[in-house]
């Protein structure tokens, strides 16, 4: 066991035991994955992306490269968890990803031998020979691509989101962001204070500083208790903040459940949080960088920060021999830190000529320290075993001397810090290089938002605490608070001030760069300096192309661990300044982020679409309907008895209609009330026909043109009253037809007095249709006069069924004698219960939609969005007798220019095929002779085809060039069997051409 | 220059890739050219590579306001079809389609052209209808295309949700096998390589600010780094088309919105092919990389700004989800945004324009990753000969006044 | 994710609000008189400037009222709005603040 006695946040008290790759091991409550393989002495987690070679832990954070995990098995796998951000739980299972058969012996290591071979962008000069076989040497790259595997069953488990409003969100809770947020949240302001970790406290909980007399991680404590007992203060723990839009809107995703053993697991397993703040403060740290030489991917080399963490959080001792390898003085802590834990030799290799400002400190430990050295390489594979060390010279651009071998287990590195302004970035601000400190801080602040502390390049404690407190009142203020300055006092700390740092990003080499071992830059994509070094050298200047040429920063920790130094290396490859190399930007997301939480309660089966149904739905349900998707309607598509197919049903459906009468649920058909004294005018304007002198309780069929002249939707509207008219859309095209209406109403002709109501789901339609239909209305509805002519066809009557009162319309869409019954949705099913019941003497049959197509389309009626694609005016309908020349309309220009004009534009035509029993595909082209040639000239397209029942054979529409002056022509229809029929061209009414059955 | 094979690849590897040619200079610019191309993404460098391959010409520059490649030709979803719905549109992809598929070769780059097929789902029966019209249509246009129904869709795509109780069942898709995708960067790379070698100046960080022009004809075109001469300009800039078209004094049927896509953490294997769905609008593919790469509709919004909603992306993610639930343990890696240029009919303009010698190809939308190399070989023999190849010349900005449009909103991948 | 004024309700989520393009394209009185390139002035043609655009907005979700606003197309910040029947208020000067995502 690597475990030290005593030290550290973990619950020695509370034995975890969890399994990596099959063996059983232990850690305690408080580790995650990362700390508990250390302190169980496992170094070797993974394997590499492209070379397979074996990888250890590297930090303790976000950053981490290596430690990527496939957790638990079957439903409840996850890919690619981080195992430096992820808690154990009893009966964990880990296993490492991207090694087969094992992290050990994996197989695929021998691409190691060949990484000469295999430089950045090697594939994009080679598997080009022959041609065809990139498919096939693409399937072997593939194979070995991925990290982690996706699970193959469905996620048993669900996500939830919730908005949010605050006056101040606090990003991280290390000591400036618990300040901001107790200097706001003593204001009175609603906080909210977000982190990612495990606990709160960040830093704080891995550091030895004093915080006004009291370790920093029980001052941490105390502040997080007196967060928790503020009211206006929010705290959400293992929350990522991901993402920092326009407008101060921000998401944290927040894990729920995962910490948990799967059979402890309740509720939703992550919410994604979306944020509205009036202000925000960033206090989301550093990231620390390693210092880059040959094989500083060996398992034992670590990040110094990390080492620390896992020796003073996680009370794991790392090393019996530790080298701590750095250019700056915040890892002479982690040098004490190791030499407390009990390392029998640590050594400091700095690489500065002058030893940090803690060096007395240090030595008093009994750490060895040397100055103006580097380490050049490092022996071991599986682990480290020793290090290499040699002189450095002060600018750091050449080693000299002799190689100084030193065992050790562990190598420590710091090169300093990144400061983490990924969501400052994200927020529109841009990143400045930083030019005494070596690092990108933020430049100007773009949205209501401060950063603080390490974020701000603020690396002192003293000055985390102070910046800290002063962004929290500042943002309070903000915010319309009253936040005195000195709401807060701000503590202080014995840690050190902020020392220099002397800029080391890569260790040089004898000779170019890129002899020798691979010196690794971006460790999970196996980005090496010569990998950059060779992109300069190709002219791949911008870093942005380097990024993409070499993959660098592409992996799961995004360039956290590698970007920063990658483009420093690069600058020195090109000899530009990192300033003028250029900047860094962030996007989204901080961290990966689950698709479930994204997508939220939405996850399977439901989009976040409503399903709209009717009045009756559940009435054709208990009748066996099957239903059809129209917009977002469920519609009955047909009725089908015992063992019937849709063939047979839509049949019995419309000789039913044609014979006696049937009954079809209208409610889907979009409904507007325009109403006002202007509404005749407004009416002529945007159907193509006239409505100003139609009569009260009349009905016209009306035309809607978009401005290009194209058909935009269609339907029948009635008059109610002088100043009222009620208007039917399609189904489809509801919503958008009056959002149309509106926007000229309110935009163009605001002095129209004239009211849009939609009341598309305030009435309930039940169309009944046939010779019969008026003997079933007439016996159930009262208060109308049924009579030919004491109720015309296309007139409106209102009465009552049952006491309920109706509207009923004389219009038809089948051809038939037709009344189309709109009652109150309330009573919709009740009405539509007593048509049956009235309709039983005469077997009155319902009917879906597709009996409803074809009885239209044996009448030649179009159904917009069917018959029509947006590229077809009433015109090209053979309609032109709907559009009014006394007036203008909506779309009227259009139809004037050269290519509406013309006259072989495609013309709705019937199509009637040579073998009535043949019906033509709907989608099928038309074409005018057979032939195997391509590309074969086509005319147009079927845009509708049944089998006909009461025509007796096979009908079609279809769009045809010049199709009106082509009557009785034959043309050729493909076939889904790559056949051609021929079809006679003929006009598109099939069934009583006079229109005489509606009028009876 | 040296070519690029396995046996340069051992060879360099010998002297640890120390001997590697630049893959294209970094030319200051000449005082006067034979042709300008502005804008360095893929269709400008096809454009640049094809002038000179196709047209003899030598005397050449692309000028790119930043790095090449950079705009939309590193930020799409990099899917490769060619089964549109009108005969013009179908001609002109299928142009790129024929291509793309010897286009590594061409280049002497790999841009791992794969062809891993691509299915446009339909979740209606008018979806299907279009569906079967499309493909009737592609076939008579010599193009591949095949219509699947939910069973055997379900069989080739095993983890396609085709379950009959989601919002919108899956009733079937059309599947064109030679479709497919490629490498977005190695695309802008191969041709500006391969227009370097042909002499082609590629000028990076140098903005264009300004049009000279004289009695009607372009004479030239002030840049950040001076002003260039040339008597023939082609403007390849797509989501600032418009802002370039201000300079010359012309005016465009554009508006430029952002167009959002993010990928996953890499994952093994799962999806072997592209899927796209216009009605609950989504398109995914898994990269060789292991990352899936999803995309979807445009913000409403106009936008220069290379970012758009979170709700765009809460959208997509749902539709996602809906078409493969076992995908939302896999988690969301990064995503960003491009500034399409869209054009009323979902169709690109290949244009000439009122200055005798200034040229605009532009309005791809959210489609023009797939038409690169043909869009580019259209366009090299537009600015070549001043006159429209056969292939583009439906695509002319005449089209806006005589109505003869070519609304592809339906075989576009996402409506607009 | 805009934050949108709307002059009637307030401000809201962009969430509660449809796009309706370039504001002002006012419809010509007489369209008969118009060449066919004028008429596609009108019904295609757009400003799309990068910078301030006078845009509409509907409250869709809300009061369903259109309204009109400036907007930034490349910072995405509003500089105001405006109800339909206001006077159209001058431009600010650009502020084309370079944002998240826009390259130098």
């Amino acid at each position: 066991m690597k475990r030290r006695a005593n030290g550290g946040r973990v619950d020695r008290s509370k034995p975890i035991n969890f399994t990596f790759e099959g063996k059983p091991y232990q850690g305690f409550q408080g580790d995650t994955i990362a700390s508990a393989l250390l302190a169980n002495g496992v170094k070797l987690i993974g394997r590499s992306w492209k070379y397979h070679r074996p990888r250890g832990v590297v930090g303790d954070g976000a950053e981490e490269p290596n430690a990527i995990f496939q957790v638990e098995q079957g439903a409840l796998t996850i890919p690619n968890v981080r195992g430096t951000q992820a808690q154990i739980y009893h009966g964990m299972i880990v296993n490492s990803t991207n090694a087969w058969p094992n992290v050990n012996f994996d197989v695929m290591s021998v691409f190691g031998l060949f990484s000469r071979f295999l430089p950045a962008g090697f594939y994009y000069k080679t598997f080009m020979w022959p041609q065809k076989f990139w498919m096939a040497y693409e399937h072997i790259i593939r194979q070995a691509s991925g990290l982690g595997e996706s699970p193959k069953e469905l996620d048993p488990d669900h996500y939830e989101k919730t908005n949010a409003h605050c006056d101040v969100l606090v990003v991280g809770s290390g000591p400036s962001g618990l300040m901001a947020a107790l200097a706001a949240g003593r204001s009175g302001a609603r906080v909210m204070i977000a982190d990612e970790q495990e606990e709160l406290g960040g830093r704080l909980l891995s550091s030895r500083a004093i915080i006004n007399g009291k370790p920093a991680a029980d001052w941490a404590d105390d502040v997080i208790a007196e967060l928790g007992r503020i009211a206006n203060v929010t705290i959400i723990p293992r929350a990522t903040v991901f993402g920092y839009h326009d407008a101060n809107f921000l998401t944290i995703a927040e894990r729920l459940t995962d910490h948990l053993a799967p059979r402890e697991r309740r509720g939703a397993r992550e919410r994604v949080w979306r944020v509205r703040a009036k202000q925000v403060v960033l206090a989301t740290g550093a990231h620390e960088r390693p210092i880059v030489f040959a094989n500083n991917d060996r398992p034992g080399v670590m990040l110094a920060s990390a080492a620390s963490t896992y020796t003073n959080r996680y009370g794991v001792k790392l090393a019996d021999k530790a080298i701590v390898f750095t250019n700056n003085d915040s890892a002479y802590q982690t040098a004490i830190d190791l030499k407390n834990a009990g390392a029998s030799v640590v050594t400091l290799v700095d690489s500065r000529a002058e030893a940090g400002i803690p060096v007395d400190d240090v030595k008093a430990a009994g750490v060895i320290v040397v100055t103006a050295c580097a380490v050049v390489n490092v022996i071991g594979k599986a682990a480290v075993i020793a290090a290499e060390i040699r002189n450095i010279s002060g600018d750091g651009k050449s080693i000299s001397g002799a190689l100084q071998r030193i065992d050790c287990d562990l190598v420590a590195t710091s090169g300093g810090w990144n400061p983490a302004i990924h969501l400052f970035s994200q927020s529109g601000g841009k990143a400045v290089w930083n030019d005494d400190k070596a690092c990108f801080e933020t430049g100007a602040v773009v949205q209501q938002q401060t950063s603080v502390g390490a974020a701000n390049a603020s690396f002192a404690l003293d000055d985390c605490l102070t910046e800290g407190a002063a962004a929290g009142s500042a943002a309070a203020k903000a915010a319309g608070f009253d936040a005195p300055d000195f709401s807060v006092r701000v503590p202080t700390s014995d840690a050190p001030g902020e020392t220099s740092l002397e800029p080391l990003w890569r260790v040089p080499t004898d000779g170019f760069p890129g002899l020798g071992p691979k010196a690794f830059v971006d460790p999970q994509n196996d980005v090496g300096v010569s990998d950059i070094y060779l992109a300069a050298r190709e002219g791949f200047e911008s870093i942005e192309h380097v990024k993409r040429y070499t993959a660098l920063g592409f992996g799961t920790d995004q360039g956290k661990m590698g970007n920063i130094s990658g483009m420093a290396i690069l600058s020195e490859a090109l000899g530009n300044k990192i300033s003028d190399t250029g900047t860094t930007t962030f996007r989204p997301n901080y961290t990966p982020v689950t698709f479930g939480a994204i997508a939220g309660p939405d996850v399977g089966n439901t989009l976040s679409d409503p399903v709209r149904k009717t009045a009756m739905h559940t009435w054709h349900q208990e009748n066996g309907a099957l239903f059809e998707d129209v917009g977002q309607w469920k519609r009955p598509w047909y009725f089908p008895l015992e063992r019937e197919t849709i063939h047979q049903a839509v049949d019995r459906e419309c000789l039913a209609v044609r014979s006696s009468v049937g009954i079809m649920d209208a409610s889907t058909l979009g409904k507007i009330e325009i109403i006002g004294k202007d509404a005749g005018d407004f009416l002529n304007i945007i159907y193509t026909n006239a409505w100003k002198k139609l009569g009260i309780n009349c009905a016209r069929y009306g035309f809607m043109l978009g401005e290009d002249g194209m058909v935009m939707d269609d339907g029948v509207t009635v008059r109610l009253a002088e100043d009222r008219y009620f208007m039917h859309t399609t189904t489809g095209g509801a919503a958008t037809v009056l959002s149309w209406m509106e926007l000229w109403l309110q935009t163009e002709w605001p002095e129209l007095e004239v009211y849009l109501t939609s009341v598309t789901d305030h009435w309930a339609t039940a169309a009944l249709a046939g010779p019969n239909s008026r003997k079933v209305v007439s016996a159930v509805v009262e208060g109308i006069d049924f009579d030919k002519e004491a109720f015309p066809f296309m007139t409106s009557r209102e009465g009552f069924i049952g006491g309920v009162a109706v509207r009923v319309n004389r219009i038809s869409f089948s051809g038939e004698l037709c009344f189309e019954v709109n009652v109150n949705a309330n009573y919709g099913r009740f009405v539509w219960q007593q048509l049956m019941l009235a309709g039983e003497e005469f077997n009155i049959t319902p009917y879906g939609t597709e009996a409803m197509h074809v009885l239209r389309a044996e009448k030649g009626y179009v159904i917009v969005g069917q018959d029509t694609d947006g590229s077809v005016t009433p015109t090209d309908l053979g309609m032109s007798w709907a559009l009014s020349k006394a007036k203008d309309f909506l779309g009227k220009r259009s139809l004037a220019r050269v290519d509406t004009m013309r006259e072989d534009r495609k013309q709705l035509v019937g199509l009637l095929t040579d073998d009535p029993n043949e019906v033509l595909q709907e989608g099928a082209q038309v074409v005018n002779q057979p032939s195997e040639d391509t590309p074969l000239p086509m005319l147009g397209h079927v845009t509708s085809s049944y089998r006909s029942a009461c025509v007796g054979r096979s009908i079609a529409l279809a769009l045809v060039k010049g199709g009106h002056r082509r009557m009785g022509e034959t043309v050729y229809v493909t076939t889904d069997d790559g056949r051609f029929v021929a079809a006679q061209i003929s006009p598109t009414v099939f069934i009583d051409p006079n229109g005489e059955k509606q009028h009876v | 220059m040296s070519r690029y094979s396995i046996f340069s690849l051992a060879r360099n590897a010998m002297s640890h890739h120390q001997n590697w040619e630049r893959a294209w200079r970094s030319p200051e610019p000449k005082k006067r050219y034979d042709a300008i191309i502005v804008g360095g993404g893929g269709h400008g460098l096809a454009t640049a590579y094809y002038l000179a391959k196709e047209h003899g010409m030598r005397n050449i520059a692309v000028l790119e306001k930043g790095w090449i490649g950079g705009g939309n030709t590193g930020r799409n979803t990099t899917i490769v079809r060619s089964n549109y719905l009108w005969d013009e549109a179908t001609h002109l992809y299928e142009k790129s389609m024929k291509l793309w598929e010897g286009l590594s070769q061409d280049l002497n780059y790999n841009v791992m052209f794969s062809q891993r097929g691509v299915y446009n789902l339909g979740h209606t029966l008018q979806d299907m209808r279009d569906i079967q019209r499309r493909v009737n249509a592609n076939r008579l246009n010599g193009v591949d295309g095949e219509v699947v129904h939910a069973a055997e869709l379900q069989t080739r795509i095993p983890h396609l949700n085709c379950s009959p109780d989601s919002r919108y069942p899956v009733l079937g898709a059309s599947f064109q096998a030679r479709g497919g995708t490629a490498r977005h960067d190695a695309v802008a790379w191969g041709f500006a390589r391969g227009a370097d070698r042909y002499g082609v100046d590629i000028i990076q960080n140098c903005e264009v600010t300004g049009f000279r022009r004289e009695n009607g004809k372009i004479l030239g075109v002030d840049t950040s780094q001076g002003y260039i001469e040339s008597p023939k300009v082609g403007v390849v800039t797509a989501g600032s088309s418009s802002v370039l078209a201000e300079m010359a004094g012309l005016s465009l049927p554009l508006e430029s919105h952002p167009l959002q896509a993010f990928v996953s953490e890499p994952i093994k294997p799962v999806l072997d092919t592209v899927v796209m769905s216009n009605a609950v609008h989504g398109y995914i593919s898994q990269s060789d990389k292991g990352d899936l790469v999803i995309g979807a509709g445009i913000d409403s919004y106009t936008g220069y700004g290379q970012r758009g909603s979170f709700s765009t992306i809460e959208h997509t993610m749902t539709a996602i989800m809906e078409l493969f639930p076992i995908f939302s343990r896999v988690r969301m890696n990064r995503q960003w945004g491009g500034i399409v240029d869209t054009c009323p009919d979902a169709c690109p303009i290949i244009s000439k324009t009122d200055i005798k010698g200034l040229y605009f190809n532009c309005g791809w939308g959210t489609g023009g990753f797939k038409a690169t190399p043909g869009s580019g070989w259209v366009f090299a023999h537009t600015v070549a000969k001043d006159q429209a190849h056969e292939l583009n010349a439906a695509f002319s900005l005449d089209r806006f006044a005589s109505g003869a449009l070519i609304d592809e909103h339906g075989a576009a991948g996402v409506a607009h | 994710m805009l934050l949108i004024e709307c002059p009637y309700c307030g401000t809201r989520d962009e969430s509660e609000f449809s796009y309706g393009g370039e504001a002002h394209n006012a419809r010509p009185a007489d369209p008969d008189a118009l060449t066919d390139e004028q008429w596609a002035d009108y019904i295609f043609y757009r400003q799309n400037p990068k910078g301030l655009h006078r845009e509409l907005w509907n409250h869709s979700s809300g009061c369903r009222r259109w309204f009109n606003a400036i907007r930034d197309t490349v910072s995405y910040k509003f500089q105001c709005v405006y109800k339909i029947e206001d006077p159209r208020p001058e431009l600010a000067e650009a502020n084309t603040t370079i944002s998240a995502g826009e390259k130098s």
